[in-house]
């Protein structure tokens, strides 16, 4: 199985400067810094479960700007009213992706629920427009250019790396950085 | 005496509070009816408490007023928000909470006695500043003039704040 580090390279490869990612806390943040720092990027390093809720603020402040939100299982499953806050609201700037390695991987690899939870059947019933089930990753099937509140849950396999940066920005430096482009 | 749903929600309006988050207490009248069907208010009805600071904060940092409307049982909710996020990334907001349990058993309901004899503490130990509004025999136009005085307070500063509120002052 693609590694998680790989998926988020090609992600960040595809992504312009109308493109906000959202990355949440653990290794998701920490991989997405190493790959690619933008001042688009909002690292949130703590609040497990949060961001996709801070996404659904920022995308109904910003609508000409597209929201790309990088959640793990965990830290989706966690808050899945959120989820179904973002679906009611129909919020079609947002692209909510899930990076699902069924497991807790930034504490210690810990076995996850998610490998008998239908994610996609969650976001679809929450409202959510556009849903895909991506067991063989391809880039090409990941679209920012849709106008319909989108999910992706991407399956990838736990690859522990522990030489990997932290984010080198203080979460002050982060909100400054990042409120300039708003 | 105390101040009217209406009211206290044009004075939101007129601080530029048009983005707003929730979940419903009954501490606040019809206030949420109110905000939920007003036009000029993006009203989120928040599943949790949480759930409505990360919304919140997503407007924060778009440099836009923001607020949350919550009932002291959700506080326990919106602490890890608080403490590994709002309070570290400086992306404040103003927090309305709706005071149950005022001052602890025997006022309210079981549920509500901890919760209403702790509620302040909250705020202090993460050293949130907060404003209490403890008097429902006082006018209208004395809730009117201190609720204005917190609004400008929070648009000044932009900094995380609190404005508890007891049972009978919004009604």
């Amino acid at each position: 199985m693609i590694s998680r580090s790989e998926v988020i390279k090609m992600i960040m490869k595809k992504t312009t400067s109308d493109h906000l990612v959202l990355s949440t806390t653990g290794m998701i943040s920490r991989e997405v810094f190493s790959h690619d720092d933008r001042q688009e990027n909002f690292y949130m390093i703590g609040s497990m479960g949060l961001a996709s809720s801070f996404g659904l603020g920022i995308a109904k402040s910003n609508p000409d700007k597209k929201i790309i939100i990088l959640d793990g299982d965990g830290s989706f499953l966690m808050n899945l009213g959120a989820a179904a806050c973002i679906g009611f609201y129909n919020t079609s700037n947002i692209v909510h992706i899930i990076l699902d390695n069924f497991s807790y991987e930034s504490t210690g690899s810990q076995n996850s629920i998610s490998n008998k939870i239908d994610l996609c059947n969650i976001a679809k019933s929450s409202g959510y427009k556009f849903v895909d089930e991506i067991i063989n990753f391809d880039i090409n099937k990941i679209s920012f250019d849709k106008k319909e509140l989108s999910f992706y849950r991407i399956h990838v396999g736990i690859e522990s790396n522990e030489e990997i940066s932290r984010v080198a920005h203080t979460p002050e430096e982060i909100t400054s950085n990042f409120k300039l482009i708003l | 005496m105390s101040i009217k749903a209406h009211s206290f929600v044009q004075i939101l309006k007129s601080h530029s509070f048009n983005n707003i988050s929730g979940v419903p207490d009954s501490t606040f009248g019809n206030l949420y009816n109110l905000i939920d069907d007003d036009p000029d208010i993006n009203y989120f009805r928040a599943n949790r408490e949480d759930t409505a600071l990360g919304i919140a904060s997503g407007f924060s940092v778009s440099n836009k007023n923001s607020c949350i409307i919550i009932q002291n049982s959700g506080i326990g909710n919106i602490i890890n928000p608080l403490t590994s996020f709002n309070l570290i990334y400086k992306i404040p907001a103003l927090i309305i909470v709706g005071w149950r349990g005022y001052g602890g058993k025997p006022n309210d309901a079981p549920e509500h006695w901890v919760m209403g004899e702790k509620t302040t503490e909250y705020f202090e130990m993460l050293g949130i500043p907060f404003e209490c509004f403890e008097d429902e025999h006082e006018a209208q136009e004395g809730i009117e003039k201190k609720l204005i005085y917190q609004l400008d307070l929070y648009s000044k500063e932009k900094k995380l704040r609190s404005i508890i509120i007891k049972k009978g002052v919004v009604v």
